[in-house]
Order: C-alpha cells, then sequence, then structure tokens
C-alpha cells in the first residue's frame, strides 16, 4: 500500500481509539473535576462495562444488533449502579478524602477485576458487532462499525457537553466543582451530586466499552490501558476542561494510532507520556484548564 | 416584635478548638442586626454554624418552630436563610445569569423574584452574559446579594459585606439593607468596623472570644462610642 492510503488508514484507526478514549477519559476528569476524587478504578468500569456487554449480548437471541443495542443500553445501566454502590458504601464514608479514596479506588480495582475473573473467566470474548457493511475507498475496504463508532462518541460528547453547560443539572455540577461550600448554601444536596457524577463518570466508560468490544473482545484485565491514556488524557487537555479533554483525547488517539501503524505502539505510548511531563513542567494545569482557585 | 431566629447556648468546634462557647441571642423579624467583634472573634464561625457548614456541637438555633442544627446544610437555606459569605465567594466561572439562577433554584423561584431582584440591582441587568469573576468588586458583591436575595430569605445573613468596597458601593449597600428591612427581611450583618454599622443597624451584639458580651440598641452606641471600646476593645 502506498504512503498516503496507508497514513488514510493510520488516522482512521486513530481517530477510534479517540472516540473511545474522549469518552472514558471524560468520564475520569467529571469525577476528578467535580469530586476531587482520582479514580484509580475508572478502567475496571470500562472493563465492566465490555464483560457486561458481552454478558447481556449472550443472552438476547436473533439479529446481533439486537444483542447489541440491549447491551449498549443495559451494561452501562448495571455499571452506573455498582458504582452508585461503591460510592454510598466506600468514597462517602471516606468523606471523598483524597489519599483514601486513592487507596480506596485500587481496592475496588482488584475487587472488580477478581469478580469478573470469576464469574467470566480469563477468556477474551467479542459482542458480534451491530452490522457487518464494509465502505470500499478506493484503496481498501473499511468496517462501517468503526465510523460508526466515531459518530456515536462525537454524539455523546455533544450530549454531554450540552448537559453540562445548558441545563440545570450542568448548572448544579458546575457550581458543586467550583465551589462546594457555598453550593451547599444555596440548597445544591452536594453529596446526591457527588453520587450522580460518580454513576455518570462510569457509565461513561461503559458506554465506550461496549462500543469497543465487537473491535476488540473483553478481557477482565482489559482496564488498564484506557485507565492509564484517561489520565494522560487529563493531564493534557486540563481539569474540568471538556474542550481539553476532547481536545486531548484526539492528540493522544491519534498519535498512538499513527504511531502504531508506522513504528510500534510502545514508542506511541513513551511519546504520549513524554507529552505528559512536558505539559506537567510547562503548563502544569493542562492544555485548557484554568489554574487552580 | 416577633423572633425571626433565635439562637440559644450554640457551642461549636473546629477539631477540638472550640470557637463559639454558649453563645446565646434573637434576631428579630424586620430589623438589622450587628454583630461586632475583632478578628477571630467567632463570627463567621457563627454565620457559617447557622447555615450548617459548621456543625453544632451543642445548643439550638431556631428559625420559627424548626431547629436549624438537625438540617443537613443545603435543606438550611430551603427553610428560608440566604447566606452572602465573606469574600462574596461567587461562581467565578459561570455568567451572572448562571449565577442568579442557582439562587433561583435554591428554593424554586421563577420570573418575578429574579425581576425584582434586578430592580434592585439594575446595573447587573447590563451584565447577565458577562463572567461574574471579571467584575469590579462592588458589581460581584452586589451580585452576591442579589444570588442571596433570590431565595426570597425570610433571614439574610451578611458577612463583612463593605470590605475594601468604594464610599459609593458602600453606600449602595446600605441603603438595599435598609430597603430589605421594609420587607420584612430580618439581616445579620458581620463587621468588624462600628462606622461601617452604625448608619443601618437596630441593634448590635458584641462578641468577644466566641461568647456574646452584650447586645445594645444602637442609640446607646451611637451616644456613648466608648461602649465599643469597652467590650470589645475595637473603634
Amino acid at each position: 500500500m502506498a504512503f498516503g492510503p496507508h497514513l488514510l488508514l493510520a488516522t482512521l484507526e486513530g481517530l477510534v481509539n479517540s472516540a473511545v478514549l474522549a469518552l472514558t477519559a471524560l468520564g475520569l476528569s467529571l469525577v476528578f473535576g467535580v469530586m476531587r476524587v482520582v479514580n484509580v478504578a475508572h478502567g475496571e468500569f470500562y472493563m465492566l462495562g465490555a464483560v457486561l456487554a458481552w454478558w447481556v449480548a449472550s443472552l438476547v437471541s436473533g439479529h446481533p444488533a439486537l444483542g447489541f443495542l440491549v447491551a449498549l443500553v443495559v451494561s452501562p445501566l448495571i455499571v452506573g449502579a455498582i458504582a452508585l454502590a461503591s460510592e454510598r458504601l466506600v468514597l462517602r464514608r471516606l468523606e471523598y478524602n483524597p489519599e483514601s479514596t486513592i487507596v480506596a479506588t485500587i481496592g475496588l480495582l482488584y475487587i472488580f477485576q477478581q469478580a469478573a475473573l470469576t464469574f467470566y473467566g480469563p477468556e477474551a470474548r467479542p459482542v458480534e458487532a451491530p452490522f457487518s457493511y464494509r465502505v470500499l475507498l478506493p484503496w481498501f475496504g473499511y468496517s462501517g462499525y468503526k465510523l460508526a463508532v466515531i459518530a456515536a462518541s462525537a454524539l455523546l460528547l455533544a450530549g454531554t457537553w450540552y448537559m453540562l453547560t445548558r441545563t440545570k443539572i450542568g448548572l448544579v455540577m458546575r457550581a458543586t466543582q467550583y465551589d462546594r461550600e457555598t453550593a451547599q448554601a444555596f440548597g445544591i444536596p452536594v453529596t446526591k451530586v457527588y453520587a450522580g457524577v460518580f454513576a455518570l463518570g462510569a457509565m461513561l466508560a461503559a458506554v465506550a466499552a461496549v462500543l469497543t468490544v465487537p473491535i476488540s473482545q473483553a478481557h477482565y484485565l482489559m482496564g488498564r490501558d484506557p485507565l492509564l491514556l484517561s489520565f494522560i488524557v487529563v493531564i493534557i487537555g486540563g481539569l474540568g476542561s471538556l474542550r481539553g479533554t476532547v481536545i486531548a483525547a484526539l492528540l493522544v488517539g491519534l498519535s498512538d494510532g499513527i504511531i502504531s501503524v508506522f513504528y510500534t505502539p510502545t514508542l506511541a505510548k513513551i511519546i504520549a507520556t513524554l507529552l505528559v511531563a512536558m505539559v506537567l513542567v510547562f503548563r502544569p494545569q493542562g492544555l485548557f484548564g484554568t489554574a487552580a482557585r | 416584635m416577633t423572633t425571626a431566629l433565635e439562637i440559644a447556648d450554640l457551642d461549636c468546634f473546629y477539631g477540638e478548638v472550640q470557637v463559639l462557647h454558649g453563645l446565646s441571642f434573637e434576631l428579630r423579624r424586620g430589623e438589622v442586626h450587628c454583630l461586632l467583634g475583632r478578628n477571630g472573634a467567632g463570627k463567621t464561625t457563627l454565620l457559617k454554624a447557622i447555615m450548617g457548614l459548621v456543625p453544632a456541637r451543642s445548643g439550638r438555633i431556631m428559625l420559627g418552630a424548626r431547629d436549624l442544627t438537625r438540617l443537613p446544610a443545603h435543606e438550611v437555606p430551603k427553610a428560608g436563610v440566604a447566606y452572602v459569605p465573606q469574600g462574596r465567594r461567587l461562581f467565578a466561572e459561570m455568567s451572572v445569569a448562571e449565577n442568579i439562577e442557582i439562587g433561583l433554584m435554591a428554593r424554586g423561584k421563577g420570573a418575578a423574584t429574579r425581576e425584582n431582584v434586578l430592580a434592585l440591582f439594575p446595573i447587573l441587568r447590563e451584565r447577565l452574559k458577562q463572567r461574574s469573576g471579571t467584575l469590579s468588586g462592588g458589581e460581584q458583591q452586589m451580585l452576591a446579594m442579589a444570588r442571596a436575595l433570590c431565595l426570597g430569605p425570610d433571614v439574610l445573613l451578611l458577612d463583612e459585606p463593605t470590605e475594601g468596597l468604594m464610599p459609593s458601593m458602600i453606600a449602595k449597600i446600605r441603603e438595599t439593607v435598609e430597603q430589605l428591612g421594609e420587607r420584612g427581611v430580618s439581616t445579620l450583618l458581620v463587621e468588624q468596623r462600628v462606622d461601617a454599622v452604625l448608619p443601618v443597624a437596630d441593634r448590635v451584639t458584641f462578641v468577644e472570644n466566641g461568647r456574646v458580651r452584650a447586645t445594645v440598641g444602637v442609640d446607646e452606641v451611637r451616644a456613648d462610642p466608648d461602649v465599643v471600646k469597652r467590650y470589645v476593645g475595637v473603634g
């Protein structure tokens, strides 16, 4: 294949990466931004989303699109419920203390991982894509499903943006993020907001995972890379900045896709990590973040 | 005169340090009641305790028949107490309109309240889309008061509202506080300087080391400015 088409292919792969990454990282960023909780178990919510998607899809008979669509709705809901329970049973009892919650979410990480190993097993299993249409380009055919993933992610990001900036729920979330005490003085039930944000963050990761399983299979250890990359994206993009998260996800996802195709995936990770180091040195608040108040 | 807010035997702690010691006083309906005391006397802590932001170890804070110390912090504003914190604490990255919206949401108030409040502070109407952090100090203070008044409160807590403002702004804030009394809003005003208090207050309570030293009518303070020195050693 000539260089041009090869680059196009790599770019498309990178965009699919970016699309999934942006959703996952946005979940992490919301939790980090509003609750000041570093959720180390975020990648496991992603993994649970994928594993539950396989389980749900395997229960539904008939056309594969039906199983996938049911999974796309049910799996994030279950993950959201699990996150809500974790928030109530663990994080709230620690009063959201930044250090304690890091340790606690490391614990949650192992609990979720081992639970998945116990109930789901060590196998990697795919969920069948809802459709197998291939887009024929002059140089190669490309999976229509992957293009749909990009579109779905863009839609979900736009929806989240709309919710954050244009609705009362978003206003309440932002008020809690800026000043928890003053928010309470204006009748905002901060602990309920926290619970909702934690569930929402986990559900975004789960949706991203469901979109991924037809491409990359569900496995109980699949949460590690998304966690690492999400942290990279949040650090580069800046805390609590949706725009920063999306742009950083594009940057990291595209470079990961392109560099992986032409060189090696390891080099892609090295460069992303180097970028994080540079951002931390020269612009600690992230490219689009605002300095801490 | 009926009582709007009654505080009885209130003890508050920061960790192991006791900040308020059996503090008691009452806020009458429609009055402007000033708490005067030195830095660190516990005035701000008292306001935070009323809002439920600092827990009360013992004692009662009665708003009518309701004991506010039994409510979670976010229920206190819904009961009708509005708070203008020290340093204003606006949601600085949000627009003026959004700050006002948060005030309205607290007790489900609508367009009528919004119009009333904007009529009090017409300058804010011209700034609705502006990021509130970019307003001038005086405008920020007006917005902080507007946000609180959007609750349609029975009791308003003001923590050093004139701190760092120019005289024309101080006059505007003072004028607003006077108008509130006429509408039946009871105001609890925290200040460090007695000259900021004399023109607006009906009564003054002197606070020292977390205890009430005395409550006197403002005429008494006007007639004998030395009373301030006697109670709290500030002028």
